[in-house]
């Protein structure tokens, strides 16, 4: 069977304890999280997940069926199946002496990243993107030496239609 | 009218009508029960154990069709709780679980009993509040029993702050509870009605396949309609024993794991299977690859995530029972062309009925079931888990709905007799019958105290075999007999104890005493009684399908059995 991957965009009341019954329900039945990314709308009372899944057609049928059974849970769409645009952050710190640096300077501003901090010996970079891009930066980047890096995880939202 | 967040959980109670409250006392819990102990309209049962209180609640929401309500202290209190909130969870039992929570500013301290209630039960409940501002109680509890009953129910777990018990805030009972993010489907598609009425309509060997939804939906009559005006053999799982009557002609009994050989084989060869209100269990199905491989399937059920879950569905209808049937009623009223099919019923039902031979002079377990089904036929009912519920479920023919309580989903050794304390109080006009194993009468032997307390007339009938008996059947058949920890010989003398704690026992050794003690049992209004009946100790269930086998596989009897065994796998489960 296919292990499609999937994006489910979820809105849930935004109380206290959601995030523990949404991610308690993919470890209770075995289901996977890629990523996961929760903040607050623009109404205060509800709360926007992001969360990349994968697995085959009768689990991802389960994981919508059974994320709709919570309580909490307002809204689900598997917005995979739509025109969307997804987007990640990553924050990465690179090795780089003095020498290196106008290299890695180029690669930044090839992707239209941005350089936030910088010390003697590393460079702390910030790269907004889907994921091919990102991994593009990441591997442009590796040989350089990565010291540490940090992602917010997917974010996603469906393209206006009617245009 | 300002009062305290105890006082404002029990007039919240009093407007969901709740009558009785199922509990054991504790620090947490203090100013609750307090409050409880002059409230007129609303009764505390106090029982021994906080397991036993859940099973009385659950028992009593089994028996009535009402939301059951257990109260206990936090930290053990509440973990106590925890076997019989995950029982109702998985029988979907409407159920308020209110367990007292440490004062606020002490959460998360490891404070004295305190237990993260709400992430212990979170698996295991429909849902779960943390009340820490007694303003929020009345919303609260009004959402509570909406969820709990509505929809698939199911427990929902209020832990409650002590500091909020004590703190004042205004009284104001929502009217209504409205949840944007709770909204059960209730009525079915008419497509898909329609669509489902067609299936019916041309199958040659269509079979009805209902379960525990039909009961929680109060569906029985409109299944009874759909199957007599169309003439469709029917099966009723475990869960739904009574949802139709085991008597009628087209009742092939319950399926599965120790069903009828006719229901499983008629699985196997139908070419429509329309199931109510049951979620294909594993144990109802054996080996999913080979389950009723020939036949489309109508699926309805109120829970969407059952629908396709375990079996591929033809045409899914999500929506309560009651209201489906009574459209595809409207839609099938006239009788299926399908005499060869229904031949073929009657003949597997007359040919391969549950039976079990006689085996010197010893008690049949299977014997006294019958005596009690010739006795007590329209009592309630309430069965522990092992041999002795399979027994029951296959000797004593149910004929109404809620006749029947069990633990099906979770097998919950210990369910049954709180339960039946609860059925008795919620149904005073029933007799209430248990049938209890050895093993499992002890782990909550305890509730016989209440019991005697309120003068409870429960009849108790104990099948003892002096053994784990459905462990040691496994053992005989996939272990080599190599009897692990199921030996119970060790057994107290049932009727003494019974005695010490103030009820009647009985014990019965002899085959012509069986028929006399059930007869006793019946005059002894005054007290439970219990009668421990010293059974053939190592009987075997029949039929079953082997662990990891499909239905058409099973072992029909000890014949069968003697033959085919050997060549069995050992340790499939
Ligand atoms: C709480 C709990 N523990 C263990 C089990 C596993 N189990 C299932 S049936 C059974 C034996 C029950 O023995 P008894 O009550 O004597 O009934 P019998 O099978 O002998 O009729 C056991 C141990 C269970 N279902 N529940
Ligand atoms: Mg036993």
């Amino acid at each position: 069977m296919t292990q499609g991957r999937h994006i489910f965009s979820v809105l849930v009341e935004n109380k206290f304890g959601v995030l523990a019954r949404v991610a308690g329900l993919f470890s209770g039945r075995g289901f996977n999280i890629d990523s996961l990314s929760v903040s607050e709308t623009e109404d205060p009372n509800t709360s926007q997940m992001t969360i990349v899944t994968h697995g085959d057609e009768a689990i991802i049928e389960q994981i919508e069926k059974q994320l709709n059974r919570l309580i909490e849970v307002i809204r689900i769409k598997d917005i995979t199946k739509e025109n969307h645009v997804e987007r990640e952050m990553i924050l990465v710190k690179v090795a780089v002496d003095t020498a290196k640096r106008g290299e890695v300077l180029q690669i930044v501003d090839i992707f239209r990243a941005r350089t936030i901090d910088v010390a003697s010996e590393s460079l702390t970079i910030e790269i907004t993107g889907d994921e091919n891009k990102l991994r593009a930066v990441i591997d442009m980047l590796r040989p350089y030496g990565i010291r540490e890096l940090v992602r917010t995880g997917k974010v996603a939202i469906m393209r206006s239609t009617g245009k | 009218m300002l009062m305290r967040g105890a006082k404002l959980l029990i007039e919240s109670l009093k407007h969901e009508d709740v009558e009785y409250i199922f509990g054991v006392q504790g620090g947490a819990a203090m100013p609750l029960f307090d409050e409880l102990y002059d409230a007129e309209d609303i009764q505390l049962i106090p029982m021994r154990h906080e397991q036993g209180a859940a099973h009385a609640a659950d028992g009593y929401a089994r028996a009535t069709g009402k939301v059951g309500v257990t109260l206990a202290t936090s930290g053990p209190g509440a973990t106590n709780l925890v076997t019989g909130i995950a029982t109702a969870h998985m029988d979907s039992i409407p159920m308020v679980a209110i367990t007292g929570q440490v004062p606020t500013q002490l959460i998360g301290n490891d404070a004295f009993q305190e237990c993260d209630v709400l992430g212990v039960t979170r698996p295991i409940c429909k849902h779960s509040y943390l009340i820490k501002d007694s303003s929020e109680v009345p919303e609260v509890v009004a959402e509570a029993f909406h969820i709990a009953s509505t929809g698939r129910p199911g427990p929902v777990v209020i832990d409650f702050a002590k500091d909020a018990q004590f703190a004042e805030s205004e009284f104001y009972y929502p009217e209504q509870i409205e949840l944007r993010s709770y909204n059960p489907t209730t009525e079915g598609h008419p497509r898909q009605i329609a669509k489902a009425a067609e299936l019916i309509k041309n199958a040659k060997r269509p079979m009805i396949y209902a379960g525990g939804g039909v009961v929680l939906s109060e569906a029985s009559e409109e299944l009874r309609q759909l199957a007599t005006s169309t003439h469709i053999p029917i099966t009723v799982t475990l869960m739904g024993l009574g949802a139709f009557p085991e008597t009628h002609e087209l009742a092939m009994e319950m399926p599965g794991m120790h069903g009828s050989c006719c229901a499983n084989y008629a699985f196997t060869d139908a070419d429509l299977v329309v199931a109510i209100g049951a979620r294909f269990d594993d144990r109802v199905t054996g080996k999913l690859e080979v389950f009723s491989p020939k036949s489309k399937k109508i699926h309805i059920d109120i829970d969407p995530s059952c629908i396709g879950k375990n079996v591929w569905v033809d045409v899914p209808i999500v929506g309560d029972a009651k209201n489906v049937l009574r459209e595809l009623n409207k839609k099938v009223d006239r009788k299926t062309d399908i005499e060869p099919w229904l031949r073929q019923i009657n003949e597997w039902k007359a040919k391969y009925p549950f039976e079990y031979r006689q085996k010197g002079d010893q008690i049949m377990p299977q014997y006294v079931i019958e005596e009690i089904y010739n006795l007590y036929s329209d009592a309630m009912i309430t069965a522990d888990v092992g041999q002795h519920q399979m027994w029951a479920a296959q000797y004593f023919k149910f004929t109404e709905p809620r006749q029947w309580l069990n633990s099906g989903g979770l097998g919950t050794m210990g369910f049954s007799m709180p339960a039946m304390i609860g059925a008795q109080i919620g149904r005073p006009d029933k007799t209430q019958v248990n049938i209890n194993g050895d093993g499992s009468f002890i782990m909550t032997i305890q509730e016989l105290v209440p019991a005697v307390s309120m003068k409870l007339p429960l009849k108790i009938f104990i099948i003892n075999n002096m053994y784990l008996g459905m462990v040691r059947q496994w053992q005989e058949l996939f272990f080599n007999k190599r009897y692990a920890a199921v030996d119970y010989h060790d057994n107290p003398d049932f009727a003494k104890l019974a005695e010490a704690f103030g009820a009647t026992g009985i014990r019965v050794e002899k085959i012509e005493d069986v028929r006399p003690a059930l007869e006793q049992a019946k005059e002894i209004e005054d007290g439970p009684v219990v009668i421990d009946f010293i059974v053939a100790e190592e009987e075997n269930v029949y039929p079953i399908v082997p662990g990891g086998q499909g239905l058409g596989d099973l072992v029909r009897n000890e014949e069968d059995a003697r033959k085919g065994l050997s060549g069995w796998i050992r340790g499939l489960a």
